[in-house]
């Protein structure tokens, strides 16, 4: 018979482990998939996992596809902590990508170094402001986070379509839903040449922007009042009121903060690798991110190592797709497997597997 | 008035009337009816004490999986049976993981969601621009071809009137079945339900597989019916809102039909003023009207201040809208803000309920969410 | 002599404890058969397996003579065997009815069942609503329902764990009234409780427990108090300390506090005045649901209320949080220990950083100093022996005793001008209990105020220089301990007015 029993205190190595073994669960599951689709599982792994990390060129595509993940999967992980479930990360990076680039096209040819800056600040405030929505509808109302952040993703989705066939539109363009392609002081500079990283990499400043946020967020999170406030209120609410904490504090700084993340995501994405305003903007991340954001357990170093997991995902099934024809929903449906087996590999940490009836005293 | 909403000038008001009843209705009916499915499968979930949040992932995995059983063997009835049936082999994934596996609701709810999207389009690749197999309608002699009354209530297909049979069934289940109370007292307080020898694993497990059932049900009608074919990610939000319906319907079944028909209704409107390039604003200040009219006969049975204060700030809206409608005859808004309504009408209907916090306290089963550790 | 249930040689064991030990005794049909002991002897795990919860290693029970081994609750009560457990087992959203046939094992039509309620609750004293919603009950009200559950099954023994905890002593009357005539109905009871008093006027004979083995069976009525005590506990009593405090200066003043609650099924708190003085132990008792955790929650800082209502050394601090109040030197110790006054899934560090990081300084700048805390934490285990293997041990795994004395002891070691502790020795041991009100008592002789709220009658009188009764979210007027009687007492606790 095999029972669940329960640990004194949450096992440490299950807590770095089960991603690890989720990991390779994904990789077993993912190759029965594609063996489903025809392919070679062990060369569709091989192609996905390992050929990137080998390839310098990939190697920095990493990075690139890491960072937005990384940065919005931050700011989500505080939120997660408390209970406060921001869904909508993609509509906060779409607006933070519409008021960046509303922001340098407004500039557009003014040669500026604080133009970046300007478009960062708009991008961080209009992710926000859209995050603040919800926040303020469940502190005021009651209203539930979760349904009014998603709702708004559709509505920014909708807002990005006004915006590049209306007011950002090229006029020069054909009549084309998309904006102009930045000027030169409103695109992230690249890292081209820096130690490490190959002559023409596509890594830009965000990326180190992301990089530096980790240890921070770290930081805040261990050493800081407001991550032990956050903590409390996600383990035992009434226990943080009791201590002082005030909820809708925690919601509006958690919403905030996680807006204010995608945002700038948004706008690195915009003025990074897209270099202008498209509808094929949103990528997903926002979803991504909260794969990552519980792959690496909500602990902003975990979230760097399964951002660069992720990451690898999207490389190699991108590679996966041209070399071996594989379709490009099955990344999707890959990156859901692994969410499903971390989750279910999770009751290790807190629950032991026992064979047989229980031990008794003599 | 007709040239002001922006409809050619000699459409008299009478025919507007009856496309509005035999043909914008039945519409609205239609698009209403996957939700009526899903929030109905969802609302004995929650019931029962779960929040899945998977609801739009079993909707579009309803949704490939009828169409391709459909199209592959020329019944559409098949399609909603297997629809059903993938429904609840996903939700129980979900229910396996939360209530055995004891993971977090939510993140196991998203993931169910990104997973069936991500297998849907997947399943779905080699079917797109196929037409299925059309699924009967009611056909009654003498009854269906009745004038405008005909149209209006005989003429569906055979889902529409099973969903509201499906409805009366879960309130006949909740309220006057042994059964059905067992569910809602696992609801209220699962320890409890324990306590009593109850299995309250068992339970949900089975409420969980239901509420796939409906969803993959609810998603089949779209590619069956409403579209009618299949395309990727074609659901587009509607499982969150059916689960937004649910708090709507306070867990009420009768009050989910409402809230699927008020969603219905909004998308159809929006989609018919993008097609017939009407004057949004003298839409806005008609429909303003309604609502003021029919926000005056709540008030008149409960009398109170701050509603006829609602009623006078609604009807200056209605009367401005209408002022600048005359004044612009011609302003026609980007279609991709019409889209934008039926998610902010969502996001203005949940504030509307949640915010009387007293009332949704009595009625949210109170275990929602929770995790039931089985403990001796 | 004819007997119901015979029990003989009952054994159960649990990793690292043996619950019960070679436990034998046997009831009469309708005696009512009090089971004595102290927290944690094996009364619960006896009973659990009399109702066939748990099965027993060893031993043997018979039932009417045959053999009686029930492996389910379900089979207990098929052979008559009927239990009203401390926690109820009750869904506040649901009707009397409802609960009720939850509870059954067959199903009854709604109408049958309604009059059946109505007609048993009414004929043993206890009368029910059966359309009432559980949530709007009393809690008195709630063991009625509980009760009548047990008697539509038409037990042959009823088992009942700890009654009397949650009622006033006018409910207790109306539940031994109802008892009595149980047992002249020659219905068995088993009654479980460590309520001296109340045995030996109800209970024909006493089983007592101590350590999972059986160490005495007697006759409540022969038998005083102390010696039952005595019996329980097995070692001789000493007597407390005579109290002779002289109140100080007005530390905290309640001036007609009054807070509507949002919460369907919460409290109203009207017109509430107060005053505690330095040096004095001020006891409030009240049934559970009277607004006692509402009181609380107002003067931890919870719930804000008009600034004046409150005032600490004369400075109205209402609208205060509860950090604010805590630097001033207002601290407080909630009833409920797991989720409340402790964030059950943290380390004992953690815990103390959640109430300690204001007074004890545990951060500078919003930047913790986690040594600090730990070592704060590591002396309060110290001085109030807490039972840990060490500070980073969750709070959830330490036993409701330990666990208590932590929570006092953090609060009392910051050195607090006032201190409110709500149920401080609720299903704690008796050595726990006793260390835990000897250092309220400390504290009070240096000088603090200490406010008790407890549903304990036996413990305030032990401890209160004054007292005041909670009831319906009013409090009595104060008056000095030992100028009021019990039967007053119990009185205002119902409800009624104080002669």
């Amino acid at each position: 018979m095999i029972r669940l029993e329960p640990r004194l205190a949450p096992s440490r190595t299950m807590m770095w482990g089960t991603p690890v073994l989720a990991v390779i669960a994904t990789m077993i599951a993912g190759g029965i998939l594609f063996a489903i689709l025809g392919k070679n599982p062990v060369e569709a792994i091989w192609t996905i996992f390992v050929d990137p990390i080998l390839d310098p060129y990939s190697r920095d595509e990493l990075f690139v596809k890491a960072a937005p993940l990384v940065l919005i999967a931050i700011g989500l992980s505080f939120g997660f902590r408390a209970g406060v479930w921001n869904i909508g990360a993609e509509g906060q990076f779409i607006v933070g990508a519409i008021a960046g680039a509303a922001v340098g096209l407004a500039f557009y040819g003014t040669s500026a170094i604080w133009l970046l800056p300007l478009m960062a600040l708009a991008g961080m405030a209009a992710g926000t402001f859209w995050a603040m929505i919800p926040a303020f509808l469940k502190v005021r109302y009651n209203a539930n986070e979760i349904l009014v952040s998603l709702m708004l993703v559709y509505v920014a989705d909708q807002l990005l379509r006004a915006m590049v066939a209306g007011p950002l539109r090229n006029p020069a363009g054909f009549n084309f839903p998309e904006s102009r392609l930045f000027h030169d002081s409103a695109v992230l500079p690249l890292l081209q040449g820096m130690p490490g990283l190959t002559q023409y990499t596509r890594v830009h400043l965000g990326v180190l922007i992301a990089l530096i946020l980790v240890p921070l967020a770290w930081v805040l999170l261990r050493k800081h009042v407001l991550g032990f406030n956050i903590q409390v209120m996600g383990s035992a609410p009434r226990a943080a009121r009791f201590s002082g904490v005030r909820p809708s504090s925690i919601v509006y700084i958690c919403l905030g903060l996680s807006g204010a993340l995608a945002g700038l995501a948004g706008l690195f994405e915009v003025a990074g690798p897209a270099g202008q305003l498209v509808p094929a903007l949103p990528q997903g991340y926002g979803f991504t991110a909260i794969i990552v954001a519980f792959l690496g357990r909500l602990n902003p170093l975990g979230i760097l190592a399964a951002g660069l997991v992720m990451a690898l995902t999207y490389i190699g099934g991108e590679n996966a797709q041209l070399d071996l024809n594989l379709p490009r929903a099955a990344i999707s449906v890959f990156q859901g497997m692994l969410l499903f087996f971390l989750l279910g590999l999770d009751i290790l940490v807190r629950y032991r597997i026992r064979f047989g009836a229980r031990g008794i005293a003599q | 008035m007709m040239d002001v909403i922006g409809l050619s000038a000699d459409l008299s008001l009478v025919t507007a009337l009856s496309y509005l009843l035999t043909v914008l209705l039945p519409t609205m009916i239609i698009a209403a009816t996957p939700l009526v499915l899903a929030s109905t499968g969802e609302l004995v979930v929650e019931k029962s004490g779960v929040l899945n949040l998977g609801v739009e992932g079993m909707m579009i995995m309803g949704a490939v999986v009828g169409f391709i059983v459909a199209v592959e063997s020329g019944t559409p009835v098949a399609g909603f049976v297997i629809a059903a049936l993938a429904g609840a082999l996903l939700a129980l994934i979900f229910g396996f993981l939360t209530q055995v596996l004891l993971s977090n609701q939510v993140a196991t709810g998203l993931a169910l969601t990104l997973f069936g999207l991500g297998l849907a389009a997947l399943m779905g690749q080699t079917y797109t621009g196929i037409r299925p197999p059309q699924t009967t309608r009611l056909d009654i002699p003498e009854v269906s071809d009745f004038p405008i009354l005909g149209d209006m209530l005989f003429s569906y297909d055979w889902i529409v009137y099973f969903a509201l049979a499906l409805v009366g069934a879960v309130w006949w289940f909740l309220n006057h079945t042994r059964p059905g109370l067992v569910l809602r007292a696992v609801g209220e307080n699962h320890d409890a339900a324990h306590a009593l020898g109850y299995r309250v694993i068992t339970i949900r497990l089975a409420a969980i597989a239901f509420g796939g059932a409906c969803a993959g049900m609810g998603g089949a009608y779209l590619s069956l019916v409403r579209v009618p074919n299949w395309s990727e990610g074609m659901t587009a939000g509607i499982g969150w809102i059916a689960l937004a319906i649910v708090v709507f319907a306070s867990w009420k079944p009768g009050r989910v039909i409402i809230g699927a028909w008020l969603f219905g209704g909004v998308t159809i409107l929006q989609i018919n003023i993008q097609a017939a390039n009407l004057n949004i604003l003298a839409i806005a200040a008609i429909v303003l009207a309604l609502v003021t009219v029919v926000m005056i006969a709540f008030n008149l049975r409960t009398k109170s201040r701050q509603g006829w204060i609602r009623v006078a700030f609604l009807g200056a809206l209605a009367l401005l809208g209408w002022a600048m409608a005359l004044t612009w005859p011609d302003f026609r808004l980007d279609s991709a803000y019409l889209s934008m309504t039926p998610y902010l009408t969502t996001i203005v209907v949940l504030v509307a309920i949640s915010g009387d916090r007293t009332r949704a306290a009595l009625n949210a089963p109170a275990s929602l969410g929770r995790v039931f550790h089985a403990s001796n | 002599m004819n007997t119901l249930l015979d029990i003989s040689g009952l054994r159960k064991a649990y990793p690292g404890v043996v619950a019960n030990d070679d436990v034998a005794f046997d009831i009469a049909p309708g005696e009512v058969h009090a089971l004595l002991g102290e927290n944690g002897a094996g009364k619960s795990t006896l009973v659990k397996m009399i109702y066939g919860l748990v099965q027993p290693d060893a031993g043997h029970m018979r039932l009417h003579g045959r053999d009686y081994a029930p492996t389910s609750p379900k089979d207990a009560r098929a052979a008559g065997v009927s239990m009203v457990f401390q926690h109820f087992s009750l869904f506040e959203a649901l009707s009397v009815r409802e609960n009720i046939a939850l509870g059954l094992d067959e199903a009854v039509a709604p109408r049958t069942l309604s009059d059946r309620i109505r007609t048993v609750s009414r004929d043993y004293g206890l009368p029910l609503d059966p359309d009432r919603l559980i949530g709007d009950l009393s809690v008195g009200e709630r063991q009625r329902v509980e009760i009548v559950r047990c008697l539509l099954q038409d037990p042959r023994l009823l088992i009942m764990d700890e009654p009397t905890s949650v009622l006033t002593p006018q409910e207790v009357e109306t539940l031994f009234d109802t008892l009595r005539l149980l047992s002249k109905r020659g219905v068995a009871i088993l009654y479980i409780s460590h309520k001296l008093d109340e045995i030996r006027v109800l209970c024909d004979r006493a089983t007592i427990l101590r350590s999972g083995k059986v160490v005495a069976t007697c006759l409540p009525r022969d038998e005083t108090p102390r010696s039952l005590a005595e019996m329980m506990i097995g070692t001789t009593l000493a007597d407390p300390p005579v109290r002779r405090a002289i109140p100080g200066r007005t530390l905290l003043k309640l001036t007609g506090l009054s807070l509507p609650t949002d919460d369907p099924f919460g409290v109203t708190l009207s017109g509430i005045d107060l005053t505690l003085r330095a040096g004095e132990v001020t006891g409030i008792a009240g049934v559970a649901g009277n607004g006692q955790d509402e009181l609380v929650a107002v003067l931890s800082g919870e719930s804000p209320v008009e600034a004046g209502m409150i005032r600490l050394d004369n400075v109205p601090i209402g609208t205060l949080g509860p950090n604010r109040r805590r630097s001033l030197g207002l601290l407080s110790a909630p009833e409920e220990r797991l989720g409340h006054a402790a964030a059950p899934e943290m380390s004992l560090t953690d815990n103390t950083m959640l109430t300690g990081r204001v007074r004890q300084r545990l951060s500078t700048q919003g930047f913790l100093k986690w040594n600090v805390a730990a070592n704060f934490a590591r002396a309060v285990i110290a001085q109030f022996d807490v039972r840990t293997p060490g500070v980073d041990t969750p709070a959830r795994a330490l036993s409701g005793g330990n666990l208590q004395k932590f929570v006092i002891g953090r609060e009392v070691m910051q050195k607090p001008r006032v201190l409110v502790v709500n149920q401080p020795t609720w299903g704690v041991d008796a050595a726990a209990a006793a260390a835990i009100r000897q250092s309220l008592r400390d504290l009070a002789a240096t000088g603090a105020s200490v406010l008790v709220i407890s549903q304990d009658l036996d413990e305030l009188m032990e401890m209160s220089d004054q007292f005041a009764v909670i009831a319906g979210g009013r409090l009595s007027a104060t008056r000095p301990a030992g100028s009021i009687s019990i039967e007053e007492i119990g009185r205002m606790m119902g409800g009624g007015e104080a002669a």
